[in-house]
């Protein structure tokens, strides 16, 4: 039985006391960030106030408990995701630091201007950018895989533009704005069939649906803690060994070279301390291994199936209100996207906010997506483990009372 | 508390929301512009002016923007169109003064008191004053 009110007493942000314009707080933007359970920060507070020192330093006993706090963490996320090895886990600041070590460590080593890129018109910007500097760098092309007439992406639409010059294949599990479950599987199996990598952006997926690597036969696998009720600034990229031992670092430094002397030799430790030069945000890691915890304690197909309940019920009780256009009706997951017709939706993200509502309005970063939704700019409400249908009921009411946008700036 | 009640206010901004009469393409190439877009919404707009000396002969702008910026830039055109750039600065600190909640004359804004309420929604400051900056820096490039 999911509790979602048991669920709700882990979260301080969760306590009833924190408001909005007066009104009480409902996160709905959760696609945006989520709020962390008293697991998480105590965890990262252990850190601080318990066994602060560096990693790498195994000199003292301190130091060494570190080392051992990493290398859980990076079991534990090796565990979440079924990677065949904790030794693919790199800790990175977060989804958009991963794609950029895939395209910097990666593509920029091994592509060539006769080379192709294929992305689509629904990725997010930290998974449109990274290759647009690959191309530019390079001189490989960016092409798109069509995206269908519902936004969906097929491993049909994939077949029709792939070739022998694709390298690279970037796509979302879960897109940003329409929510949608991409067929990673088939479009890894097909990107395979021309020798190409399969990078896969899970920033909308890992914290939401169960995540295997293996199953999915990717290649990469980007996604961020802070999405997953983990800390800001601690991300993870997976990637199959073999690929990561053949990459480039693409920041150099402390705690990721075996030795080096004053003729430039260097020689770099194995994936993955090469690419976590510096000193590596502890404090995070181990903070990802609560949120990680915490999702496993849960069951992530049961959040899975909570935010598909919410969905549904939303989707029922707004079928009837008119003037409403929804851009994902057959969405599988907690991210809803629409706009009430005539309605800017900046203005309706306001109204919603002077109502303690907290949703997102705009492109959502997903700048190019704006030419297939022939609309500048829709309203997103996000779910998330702890969100509940009463939560829902006052967006519902907002949206059919209507309201005039211009009660917020007059109340 | 503001020379125009709540009701006015509304119509006004609904008006030049509805109807933006300044809203459109300059007719030669010899206005001053900048182009303003904003990171954290999808404001995307150009702001012209057009001057003989020192004295504004038109003012208007393209793209897209909210309700607020909408009314907001479609209002300070008509509001310094005809007037010298020294009191077209002169309206344009007093509508950023009454927007930080300082010492304003009410009566120069005329219009732009629409706006009186903005400070109470922190979020849409920079829909009320993305093309009051626009302008703002135009008048002082032509400055320099």
């Amino acid at each position: 039985m999911y509790d979602v009110y048991e669920i709700r007493k882990h979260f301080p942000m969760l306590d009833g006391t924190k408001k909005m314009q007066g009104e009480d707080l409902v996160f709905l933007d959760n696609a945006s960030t989520t709020f962390k359970p008293y697991e998480v920060i105590d965890a990262v507070n252990h850190y601080y106030k318990d066994i602060t020192s560096n990693s790498h330093r195994g000199d003292y006993d301190l130091a060494y408990e570190v080392d051992v706090e990493i290398e859980k963490t990076r079991k534990t996320v090796a565990r979440f995701i079924n990677a065949s090895s904790h030794k693919e886990v790199v800790f990175t600041a977060g989804t958009s630091m991963s794609i950029n070590l895939i395209a910097y460590g990666y593509g920029l080593k091994f592509l060539t201007k006769d080379d192709e890129i294929l992305i689509t018109e629904a990725e997010h910007a930290s998974n449109v950018l990274p290759w647009f500097r690959v191309s530019e760098l390079t001189g490989c092309k960016i092409n798109y895989i069509p995206l269908d007439e519902t936004g969906h992406i097929t491993p049909e639409n994939l077949r029709k533009v792939i070739s022998n010059k694709t390298k690279i294949v970037s796509v979302a599990h879960i897109g940003n704005v329409l929510g949608y479950i991409n067929p990673i599987k088939e479009l890894a199996d097909i990107t395979h069939e021309y020798g190409a990598v399969l990078c896969c952006d899970g920033a909308q997926s890992v914290p939401h649906i169960k995540t295997d690597v293996q199953e999915l036969g990717i290649d990469f696998l980007s996604f961020s803690g802070h999405k997953m009720c983990g800390p800001t600034g601690i991300g993870v990229l997976w990637g199959k060994y073999e690929l990561l031992q053949k990459m480039d670092p693409f920041m150099t430094g402390g705690g990721m070279n075996a030795k080096f002397d004053m003729c430039g030799d260097v020689a770099y430790l194995d994936a993955p301390s090469k690419f976590e030069a510096g000193t590596e945000n502890i404090a995070g890691i181990i903070g990802l291994r609560a949120a990680v915890e915490f999702l496993e304690s849960i069951g992530i197909e049961n959040v899975a199936n909570h935010e598909q309940n919410l969905r549904k019920y939303f989707m029922e009780q707004i079928k009837d209100i008119p003037d409403l256009k929804i851009y994902n009706p057959d969405g599988a997951t907690g991210i809803i996207t629409f706009n009430r017709i005539g309605v800017f939706a900046q203005d309706e993200a306001t109204l919603l906010n002077s109502k303690g509502i907290a949703v997102r309005s705009g492109q959502h970063c997903a700048k190019i997506l704006v030419d297939f939704l022939k609309d500048v700019a829709t309203v997103r409400i996000s779910t998330y483990l702890y969100t509940t249908k009463e939560e829902l009921d006052k967006v519902i009411k907002e949206l059919k009372d209507g309201g005039d946008i211009l009660d917020v700036y007059f109340k | 508390m503001s020379i125009l009640n709540n009701q006015m206010m509304r119509e006004i901004i609904m008006d030049h929301y509805s109807h933006p009469n300044n809203k459109r393409e300059p007719n030669n190439d010899k206005y001053q512009s900048i182009h303003m877009s904003s990171d954290n919404c999808i404001d995307n707009i150009e702001v012209f002016m057009l001057s003989e000396g020192d004295k504004i002969l038109d003012c208007c702008w393209t793209g897209i923007g909210c309700t607020i910026t909408t009314a907001s830039t479609d209002i300070m055109c008509d509001l310094v169109i005809g007037k010298n750039k020294k009191e077209a600065e002169d309206i344009i600190n007093n509508y950023f003064a009454m927007i930080s909640e300082e010492q304003y004359d009410e009566e120069i804004l005329e219009e732009a008191n629409a706006f009186a309420n903005t400070s109470k929604q922190a979020a849409r400051i920079r829909c009320a004053t993305i093309g009051w900056n626009a302008l703002r820096d135009i008048i002082k490039n032509e400055e320099k």
